[in-house]
């Protein structure tokens, strides 16, 4: 059988291919038992040529009983410059399958700015097929994949693909998986990662998970989507405010502020199971965590002495400890990727700034210069980016500084910009701001030319933060 | 108090498939929680996980506020950017004072709250001045600290919407409530 061959043993995630958070069992790449019926039976928006796509979107905003269908919608505003052209063939049986795998992969792929589809529809192929890569070249494609779904008895969906350069006529390996419908993006996004990795050599972020809070009436939830923004659920729902959602390292647990008790408490909720834990309710207000890049501790705000202070304190709970001694506020700490430093926002010269400070503890060191309002920093897992939220003549705006130079580009035409959040692989950042008086998200290449809408079809959408990598 | 609001809203969690408002309509997400952490056979998908499920939980309402003093306001407002007590505030901080003290271990909660300008967690530090500088100068009269607790919404629970410099000057204030 073609799967067996040992080019699909040659992919870039070789043989332990494992999904969402069960990474303690590792799965032979071939066969990896995801198992969930869900309801998400709709087609994608996405997937729809442009025209229709609106008017679906609009049935989906005219239908209130649809709050968790296609929370977000993502278009593509801006043009790369070098895009790598590949055509992705309809999967063999994807017209009779509950999701249309080619359009999740070629969705994503573009969505990434570093990709531009060639026209494949029509196009009869499967992964075991070898396509004729002339015909291919002629369309202009650098690549193809082909691939197929195929109903199993017991309800289960095997897919199968195989990655070709078509310049070359060579076999760059395949994948196959045997999933229930509930996971069939997550396989079409861990498609595109294998495609993404393969032919630009970085990991791609698609099948990576983003969180962030609605406010619709007075409720307010927190909700875990998709990296392309479709397959939202529902994490937790409260009458009161939810803010700063933090990814732990390994991806399972959302630490959070919930407002819930009618004062800013922090929690870690193990999102699979929804349990939760308080891990700071101390006299005072607790805000603003942040995960130590082990999962060990977080850094925290607490004002249980006076005053908002920057503390440590184990990930089980337990006393705190505190980092430093100012005399004004200290909050939004933020780990390096290597642990060893703290970026955090401090009035202690006047005005907010970005300082840094060893994990330990010791003297801070100033980061921002420019302007008398930065605050809100992230750091790029690569430790060569810092994001921060700028206020420029009463508009507050995207910043990124290049750390190792200092340079700094403002990449937004944004006036009401909050709470930037890098893609694990540091070439995108998520971040939140406001559209037309409301509230919305946006991702963007570090230098601002690339930007996708994730828009949401009801209430506020805000406190985005990008989740890890998935354990392979 | 706090401890009861908190059992309330456990058992409310509980119960979360039941309640009302914000639907949870993706149901099954739930169904998977009970199967996974407790055994419970929950139908149909019982043994079906999805590894990149989510266990939703819905939190029930929020807990209310007792009386204050009679006829005496539970609003400091304060200046731009100002975390200073302006003197026409001071004789309602008496008063506050005064009830607090003659109570039997009245609790207060000093709520303090920004405009919608700016990032959400600075604002949370900064409205936590404003309940701090109320909480100060509720001690020098004599209130003892146990019975007082600063804490700050930030910019979470505006009083009045819009962007017009009179709106903005209604959220920066600091709350007196009773629990």
């Amino acid at each position: 059988m073609a799967l067996v061959d040992a080019q699909f043993v040659t992919g870039v995630f070789p043989l332990c291919v494992t999904f969402g958070f069960a990474f303690r069992h590792m799965f032979g790449y071939r066969w990896m038992p995801m198992t969930t019926d869900r309801i998400t039976t709709h087609p994608s928006p996405a997937a729809l040529p442009h025209p229709l796509r609106r008017q679906v979107l609009a049935a989906l905003i005219a239908t209130p009983a649809l709050p968790a269908l296609a929370q977000f919608r993502v278009e593509v505003t801006g043009v790369g410059l070098t895009q790598l052209p590949i055509a992705i063939a309809p999967f063999r049986g994807e017209a009779q399958a509950p999701q249309k795998m080619s359009a999740v992969v070629q969705a994503d792929l573009e969505r990434s700015g570093q990709f531009r589809a060639v026209d494949a529809s029509g196009a009869v192929l499967d992964e075991t097929a070898r396509p004729d890569v002339a015909l291919w070249r002629q369309k202009s494609a650098d690549s193809l994949a082909t691939g197929s779904i195929t109903r199993l008895a017991d309800g289960r969906f095997d897919i199968r693909f195989r990655l070709w350069d078509v310049v070359k006529g060579q076999d760059l390996g395949g994948q196959s998986f045997v999933v229930t419908q509930g996971d069939l993006r997550l396989v079409a996004h861990r498609i595109a990662d294998f495609i993404y990795e393969k032919l630009t050599g970085e990991r791609g972020i698609f099948s990576t998970r983003i969180a962030y809070v609605t406010k619709t009436g007075p409720r307010y939830s927190l909700w875990v989507a998709d990296a392309d923004g479709e397959n939202a659920q529902s994490a937790l729902s409260s009458p009161e405010p939810i803010i700063s959602p933090a990814w732990s390292p390994n991806g399972g647990q959302l630490a959070y502020v919930s407002f819930e008790s009618r004062k800013p408490v922090v929690y870690v909720h193990d999102v699979a199971s929804g349990r939760r834990r308080l891990i700071a309710n101390f006299r005072g207000s607790n805000s603003a965590p942040a995960w130590a890049p082990d999962g060990r501790y977080l850094a925290v705000t607490l004002s249980r002495d006076g005053g908002s202070q920057l503390y440590t304190i184990d990930a089980n709970g337990g006393e705190p400890r505190r980092l430093m001694q100012s005399s004004g506020i200290d909050t939004e700490p933020v780990f390096s990727g290597d642990g060893r430093s703290i970026y955090f926002v401090s009035d202690r010269g006047g005005a907010p700034q970005i300082y840094k400070v060893p994990a330990s503890g010791g003297n801070a060191e100033r980061v921002t210069f420019t302007g008398s309002y930065n605050i809100s920093p992230s750091i790029s897992p690569d430790g060569r980016w810092l994001a921060y939220i700028s206020r420029v003549g009463g508009a507050f705006k995207l910043h990124v500084m290049d750390l190792s130079s200092g340079t700094v580009n403002a990449v937004t035409d944004t006036t009401a910009d909050e709470n930037p959040s890098f893609a694990p692989n540091s070439r995108l950042i998520v971040y939140a701001t406001q559209q037309q008086g409301r509230e919305a998200l946006m991702t963007t290449t570090l230098d601002g030319k690339i930007k996708a809408r994730l828009a949401g079809q009801a209430g506020d959408i805000r406190e985005p933060d990008w989740g890890p990598f998935q354990k392979q | 108090m706090i401890k009861r609001i908190t059992l309330a809203l456990t058992v409310v969690a509980l119960m979360a498939g039941c309640s009302s408002g914000v639907k949870l309509d993706d149901v099954p997400v739930e169904d998977k929680n009970a199967t996974s952490t407790t055994g419970t056979n929950s139908g149909a998908n019982s043994g079906n996980t999805a590894q990149s499920g989510v266990a939703g939980v819905d939190l029930g309402q929020s807990g209310r506020d007792a009386a204050g003093p009679v006829g005496v306001s539970r609003i400091v407002y304060f200046d731009y950017d100002s975390y200073v007590i302006k003197p026409e505030f001071q004789s309602l901080i008496e008063a506050h004072s005064r009830f607090i003290k003659s109570g039997n271990g009245r609790k207060v909660m000093i709520e303090g709250h920004t405009d919608d300008r700016g990032g959400r967690e600075y604002n949370l530090a900064l409205g936590q001045k404003r309940a701090e500088a109320v909480r100060r100068s509720l001690a020098l009269l004599g209130v003892p600290d146990n019975q007082m607790e600063a804490v700050s919404f930030g910019k979470e629970k505006p009083a009045a919407q819009g962007n017009s410099e009179d709106v903005h000057a209604q959220n920066r204030r600091a709350e007196l409530s009773y629990r």
